[in-house]
């Protein structure tokens, strides 16, 4: 939980907050929150916004017999399990929900020269995959044609901006130029999100502009 | 919401759950507790009542509360009139299933409902499941520090300030964001709210409760 030196930005936290993330990107930031204690406080913020825009909705009309059908729905609900303990694995939780297991459970397609990629999920325009990198190798070439998020799950690689370890997340658009290498003994694993939809230059707009200086 | 709900509601009054929870409250506070902060308390108490003790009167309380703000919400999200109705009676009974996985010390009532408002609003309106970070499970026998509860609620309810004081147009921006009006390239975290001690609270809760489960 400790040594995360690089944290995902604030504008990715408030969106998956709110909801507004392409699927494949909820799937990274969910991961990391499972490893930072630090972004779990910070999503918890923007997520306690969400809780004040609800307790300030005007009152719809519910049906009328809205409470004992939902009593309904209870009473017929399977019952409730207990959360599963956390495994010994490399994969947090919602990761390994989507491939089914930890890292031996992926099924790899090779890139050439050892290193390999597994497609999680693809739809939109915005994909997730897992990438592996023996060490000592760069990651094959991959433009950044929208933004791109990348999460550290084992082993290190370092680029021009940083070095990255577990936990790590690191922010790339197609604006950077990166060749990242996987570093020291240990053969690299992330997850990453790429969003061919965006370019960089609508990204981000200061919308909040006026919200500085409150 | 029919009259006989509003009965059985005011029948239970005399028995809250909230009076168990004020007369836990640590005595170091100085200063009287104030309405918003008794009702933030009390919808506490109420998620407790069910966790323990599965009180439907308490569910009817919360009810009747929020379930005309989660419909109101998700018709604003997007959702017609018969959707936004079912939706809501998923996310009430959630609410029911997962009332032992709330935690007073990182998220106001409001807050934690918004966060399975939103989770349903995904699955059924872009059709996929959303990967949710890991729980972070109390112990059977733990239960967050009533400081800590009353800190964050204290938090919450300042925060909930802030934002009734910003101008409309900001407010407006803020509410379309948590509706899903904005992509996620037009959310900009720099909101000028006071975040911070929200945030730091809840890195301090999880540190106990890290200590906690180790």
């Amino acid at each position: 939980m400790t040594g995360i030196k690089h944290h995902i930005s604030d504008d990715l936290l408030m969106g998956y907050a709110a909801g507004a993330l392409p699927h494949a990107f909820d799937l990274v930031v969910a991961s990391h929150v499972s490893m930072s204690d630090d972004a779990r406080a910070r999503l918890a913020g923007y997520e306690a916004m969400g809780g004040v825009v609800l307790s300030d909705m005007n009152e719809a009309r519910i049906a009328e017999d809205s409470l004992e059908r939902t009593l309904a729905k209870i009473a017929g609900a399977p019952n409730r399990k207990a959360p599963a303990r956390p495994e010994n694995g490399i994969f947090p939780e919602p990761l390994r929900n989507v491939v089914g297991g930890d890292a031996d459970a992926v099924k790899w397609r090779s890139l050439g020269l050892g290193a390999k990629q597994c497609v999680l999920q693809s739809d939109d325009g915005a994909s997730a995959r897992l990438l592996y990198i023996p060490a000592g190798q760069a990651m094959p070439e991959h433009g950044h044609r929208g933004m791109e998020l990348t999460l550290v799950l084992q082993g290190a690689y370092r680029d021009e901006a940083d070095r990255f370890a577990r936990g790590d997340v690191e922010f790339a658009d197609q604006t950077t130029d990166h060749t990242p290498v996987a570093e020291g003994d240990v053969d690299c694993i992330c997850l990453v999100a790429t969003d061919q939809r965006l370019r960089f230059k609508g990204l981000l707009p200061r919308i909040a502009q006026p919200f500085i200086g409150i | 919401m029919s009259n006989d709900h509003a009965e059985h509601v005011r029948s239970d009054a005399s028995s809250s759950p909230l009076d168990a929870v004020l007369a836990r409250r640590p005595q170091r506070r100085d200063g009287p507790v104030t309405p918003t902060e008794k009702t933030e308390l009390e919808w506490v108490a109420c998620v407790t009542a069910i966790a323990k003790d599965e009180d439907q009167a308490a569910f009817a309380r919360l009810f009747r509360h929020f379930a005309p703000r989660v419909k109101a919400f998700l018709i604003k999200s997007g959702a017609d009139e018969s959707l936004a109705e079912e939706c809501m009676q998923d996310v009430m009974a959630t609410l029911w299933q997962k009332a032992h996985l709330y935690d007073a010390s990182r998220a106001s009532v409001a807050t934690w409902i918004f966060t399975i408002a939103r989770n349903r609003k995904i699955d059924l309106l872009r059709r996929y499941a959303r990967p949710e970070p890991e729980e972070l499970p109390w112990g059977p026998e733990r239960e967050p520090d009533q400081a800590d509860v009353m800190a964050l609620q204290e938090d919450s309810e300042r925060l909930a300030a802030a934002i009734r004081q910003l101008p409309e147009k900001q407010r407006n921006l803020i509410e379309r964001a948590y509706f899903g009006d904005l992509t996620h390239s037009e959310i900009a975290a720099e909101t000028g709210l006071p975040l911070g001690t929200i945030k730091s609270r809840i890195r301090l809760a999880l540190e106990r409760l890290r200590r906690a489960m180790s």
